[in-house]
């Protein structure tokens, strides 16, 4: 078991680095770089010189990458070529707020999803299920940024309620920020909520069917405690990874979402320092969303790991 | 009558189709169980005997619905009932053993909860009591080292030991009556000989009534008192089992039984044309009309009744029973296969192969070290002649799968040659074989629903080895692909018909007939009747039997079922682990002495016959591994002799006859102990 997970952490660290590899190479190939785009038309001869030197961008790029792995490593992820300051302040309230953003809309969509996905399952192709099924289809097909729009259009501008757009300093405390995303958590919760729901649907109905529930059935166990013992702990199995999945996408930073209501998240700073050039920010965001993506992979893989028998026992024989 | 248990009255389930028609299932089935009772129900699939048995908890699958009639378990309809109070029947008054308890056990609980579970539903023992009670039980059903047994996940059993879980947890509530679901399909043969015998002492020592569903003729054999025969969702015949065995009146049932292989006799056993009309296909007649071969003008048009005729106790769906008596005496006889002479030419030869599942460590690759020094498969010698049929029998886990693979090229081999034709080393891997290679060798696979592509037409299927092996087209591709289907015995109308469109027998029949298209040398038959109902498997062993005769044909046979290899095979080699036991003309296999394991495997066979009973003489355990030294068969070998079994490799011991034993016990030893016996 220890050696399983050292092994994959081991792995993510590879992947880690991969990872940070591409994200190099990709922005070292794009035509144009930091200084062409700060200093625009007065980028030539002295001046872009001058930056290039500022920068640090006149050394090869081997070289950069090695030093900037290096800081890495001790936790620096070094200047930001546009705010010019630390990285590590830029992405500090950042972090925080996509983190707000993320367990806001976890705390409310998974619950939910799960409570909507059990009992379509259970009431299949009865009224409840229809509406439900109905309703999370809906919800499910239509894009993010229309969703945003509406919500934004009728709650705020219509019904003046809320503030349709974040308009905060970045740094702004936590409760001075909970009125401004009660919406774009319903619009990332709605989606999210409807595609897990119809999921734990699909996997709960397969359950349903099998023999080992039809056996507890004809054993005379109670509905509640049959789907309680028998059938969720079965059913929701599959759905811990799928729930990684969703949450590891919140945590990245719902780009399409932050950008529409203005959000001061990692979304947002994704999309500004790559329009900026800002290589470091760039890399070291690649760097912080892919360790979330693994982390929460491997969180998840060990804990569908403990929970069923039938894999843990295959480990330890191994 | 104060004893009757169980009564179902007039009862008929069935579904809605598409078209809003009713299609019933069970049609006005009536039967009562009486206490202490041991009822078989016996049919093939689709007869209705497995929605019969859910009825008589009542209990009706999704999507289907009772149409009329009745379940009465002390006095009440149980399928009237609401679901709280069939809680209280369920597991209490009446239990189910499943089919397959693999797949009835929840996967994430334990098997002490999941007894205790029913113990806290159906009795009202302490949390003292009730771990008591869990040893009790499991030691009751004969699981071994019951303590921990308990703490132990249903994968982490065995297939019998799951089985007897299953048994457990239905005795749990100490119910009147028992249904068991073809609770033994699916064991090896030693392991269900070993269940039946738990259930029958079961039924004797706690005097509980059951109801035994099954195809098997040869398991409702050992257990029923009384036998019920189903036929597309009626009952036809039902007597005491004696005599439904040994002389039954209806030509459903005699047929039946006469294409059931047996081992005492060789020679292929005799089908039955036709198959198993489709609920919502039966005609106004009797719906046996068909395929009964005394049937008259009348049967056409007019349905029988359940006639009940006193003096045998026997009620009997039939106009015409008493023209079938004439025939009884025929049961036993048999139709010998044709004795074709088989070539003295060798086509494929066998040597010193084993074949290894073991994955070597990226190290040992690199210094080509060899870790694994007891593999799955491991000297494998055998010589096949042109012309014959040898099959390779043994338990699941013994290896005879693997071999064949190994032989079509899908699985390479560790040590050893593998010789075609005049001594040409085939290449134990298909990439390196060529065309005419990979053309002699073909496959027909168990299970037909997963071997042939269901976005195919008949036609598509057979067209591909006739266009990759000889480069048809057009017309002459045709008539090829119609020739075959007519060597198969289906009409040219398959052609346009995909495999849903077509019954299990139907199926096979493409798969035999693929398999022929590409005029191969050598057949390699994984367990190709074990899918099948019994009429349809005779049907399917009377086909290659006479494509071989047509064609010439080698076939290796590989199977679990030793009354089919018996029926079919011309020589048989016994494996166990991976290792050959013994080896030789069927006859001469089936015959004493024996090899101990052939001896076990012989004796646990189940004949519908209740005057031959099993006879039970190794421990049923399942070994994970072949043992490192010595026999392969040591754990389980009755007639151990001791520390030279442990460590030495038996010798092959050659007869007069051809058989060949590997074991230290000498043949005139073997002979004497068994035979006296």
């Amino acid at each position: 078991m220890l050696f399983l997970i050292i092994k994959r952490i081991f792995l993510g660290l590879i992947t880690l680095f991969i990872v940070s590899l591409i994200t190099f190479i990709g922005t070292e190939v794009l035509p144009g770089d930091a200084c062409t785009t700060y200093l625009e038309r007065e980028a030539y001869g002295a001046a872009l010189e001058a930056c290039y030197k500022r920068l640090g961008l006149d050394i090869p790029a081997y070289e950069r990458y090695l030093s900037w792995a290096y800081n890495v490593i001790q936790g620096d992820f070094g200047y930001s070529l546009s705010g010019q300051m630390p990285i590590n302040e830029v992405l500090g309230p950042r972090i925080k707020n996509s983190m707000v953003l993320a367990s806001a809309a976890i705390i409310i969509g998974i619950p939910l999803a799960l409570i909507l996905g059990i009992i379509t399952a259970l009431w299949r192709d009865k009224l409840p299920d229809i509406t439900i099924s109905t309703i999370t289809i809906f919800a499910m097909t239509i894009p993010e940024f229309i969703s945003a729009t509406l919500l934004i259009l009728i709650v705020a501008i219509w019904l003046q309620w809320l503030p349709g757009i974040v308009i905060v300093p970045t740094d702004v405390t936590f409760f001075e920020l909970l009125p401004n995303i009660i919406l774009p958590v319903i619009a990332i919760a709605m989606i999210m909520t409807a595609h897990m729901a119809r999921m734990v649907r699909s996997s709960v109905i397969q359950v349903m069917a099998t023999d080992y529930v039809q056996m507890a059935i004809l054993k005379g166990v109670p509905y509640w405690q049959m789907v309680f013992k028998h059938v969720l702990p079965n059913a929701l199995l599959p759905a811990i990874n799928v729930v990684a999945l969703t949450i590891a996408w919140l945590l990245g930073g719902v780009v399409v979402t932050e950008v529409v209501f203005n959000y001061p998240g990692l979304g947002r700073l994704v999309i500004e320092s790559i329009s900026n050039r800002d290589l470091p920010t760039v890399q070291a965001l690649a760097i912080i969303l892919a360790s979330i993506y693994v982390s929460i992979n491997l969180i998840a893989d060990l804990m569908t790991l403990m929970l069923n028998p039938r894999l843990k026992s295959l480990q330890i024989r191994k | 009558m104060e004893n009757i248990i169980h009564s179902v009255k007039n009862l008929s389930i069935g579904f809605r189709s598409k078209k809003n028609d009713e299609i019933s299932i069970l049609r006005n089935v009536t039967t009562n169980i009486k206490k202490g009772e041991t009822v078989g129900i016996v049919g093939e699939s689709g007869s209705g005997k497995s929605t019969l048995a859910l009825a008589m908890m009542g209990y009706v699958k999704q999507g289907l619905y009772t149409i009329e009639g009745e379940c009465l378990f002390e006095s009440s309809n149980l399928l009237k009932m609401k679901n709280k109070d069939l809680e209280q029947i369920r597991g209490r008054k009446i239990a189910m053993i499943p089919q397959n308890a693999g797949q009835s056990l929840t996967p994430n609980l334990k098997i002490g909860y999941q007894i205790d579970e029913a113990l806290r539903l159906h009795t009202k023992f302490n949390k003292n009591e009730r771990d008591k009670k869990i040893s009790e039980l499991l030691n009751k059903v004969r699981l071994p080292s019951p303590e921990t047994m308990a703490f132990r996940y249903p994968h982490e059993l065995s297939g019998g030991q799951q089985q007897r879980v299953a048994v457990a947890m239905a005795l749990a509530g100490k119910p009147d009556l028992l249904l068991l679901d073809e609770p033994t399909t699916g064991l090896d043969v030693t392991t269900q000989a070993h269940v039946l015998e738990l259930l029958k002492f079961i039924a004797k020592d706690t005097g509980t009534s059951m109801v035994y569903v099954s195809h098997d003729l040869g398991a409702i054999a050992q257990v029923s008192d009384r036998i019920i025969v189903m036929y597309a969702g009626e009952i036809v015949l039902e007597g005491p089992a004696r005599s439904i065995l040994k002389s039954p009146i209806h030509p459903y049932t005699y047929g039946l039984l006469k294409s059931i292989p047996k081992l005492s006799l060789s020679g292929l056993p005799d089908s039955m044309p036709g198959s198993q009309p489709q609920p919502g296909n039966i005609g106004i007649g009797c719906s046996f009309y068909d395929r009964c071969k005394i049937a008259e003008d009348k049967c056409k048009k007019n349905s029988p009744s359940l006639e009940h005729i006193l003096e045998l106790q026997t009620s009997v769906r039939c106009f015409n029973y008493k023209n079938l008596k004439k025939f009884n005496d025929k049961i036993n006889s048999i139709t010998q296969k044709k004795n074709i002479s088989k070539g003295v030419n060798e086509i494929l030869n066998l040597t010193d192969v084993s074949i290894s599942y073991a994955k070597q460590k990226i190290l040992d690759q690199i210094l080509n070290k060899i870790t694994d020094t007891n593999p799955t498969v491991k000297d494998i010698n055998i010589e096949i002649k042109k012309g014959e049929t040898i099959a390779l029998v043994g338990e699941s886990g013994s290896g005879k799968s693997t071999i064949l693979k190994s032989i079509a090229g899908l699985l390479k081999i560790k040590d050893g040659k593998i010789k075609f034709e005049n001594d040409r080393v085939l290449s134990s891997d298909l990439k390196k074989r060529d065309s005419n290679d990979l053309r002699a060798i073909q496959l027909i696979f168990q299970n037909p629903d997963e071997s042939l592509n269901p976005n195919h037409t008949v036609e598509q299927i057979l067209s591909q080895p006739l266009k990759l092996y000889f480069s048809l087209t057009g017309n002459e591709l045709k008539k090829k692909v119609a020739e075959l289907l007519n060597k198969v015995r289906l009409g040219e109308f398959y052609m346009t018909r995909y495999p849903r469109q077509l019954s299990g027998g139907e199926k096979q029949r493409v798969a035999v007939a693929r398999a022929f298209a590409a005029k191969p040398d050598i057949i390699l038959c994984d367990e190709v009747t074990s899918a099948l109902d019994v009429s349809v498997q005779a049907a399917v062993l009377n086909l290659l039997q006479t494509l071989k005769e047509d064609f010439g044909t080698t076939y290796i046979f590989v199977s679990h079922d030793l009354a089919v290899v018996r029926a079919i095979s011309d020589r048989v080699a016994v494996l166990y682990q991976g290792r050959l036991c013994e080896i030789g003309p069927s006859k001469n296999v089936y015959q004493f002495p024996s090899h101990p394991y052939t001896e076990v495997l012989l004796g646990a066979v189940l004949e519908p016959d209740p005057d031959i009973k099993p006879k039970l003489v190794a421990k049923d355990i399942v070994e994970e591994k072949p043992p490192e030294k010595g026999c392969c068969f040591q754990g389980r070998c009755p007639r151990i002799l001791g520390d030279k079994c442990k460590n030495e490799t038996p010798p092959w011991q050659i007869g007069d006859d051809g058989n060949a034993i590997r074991c230290h016990i000498s043949v005139e030893d073997l002979k004497k102990n068994q035979i006296k016996k």
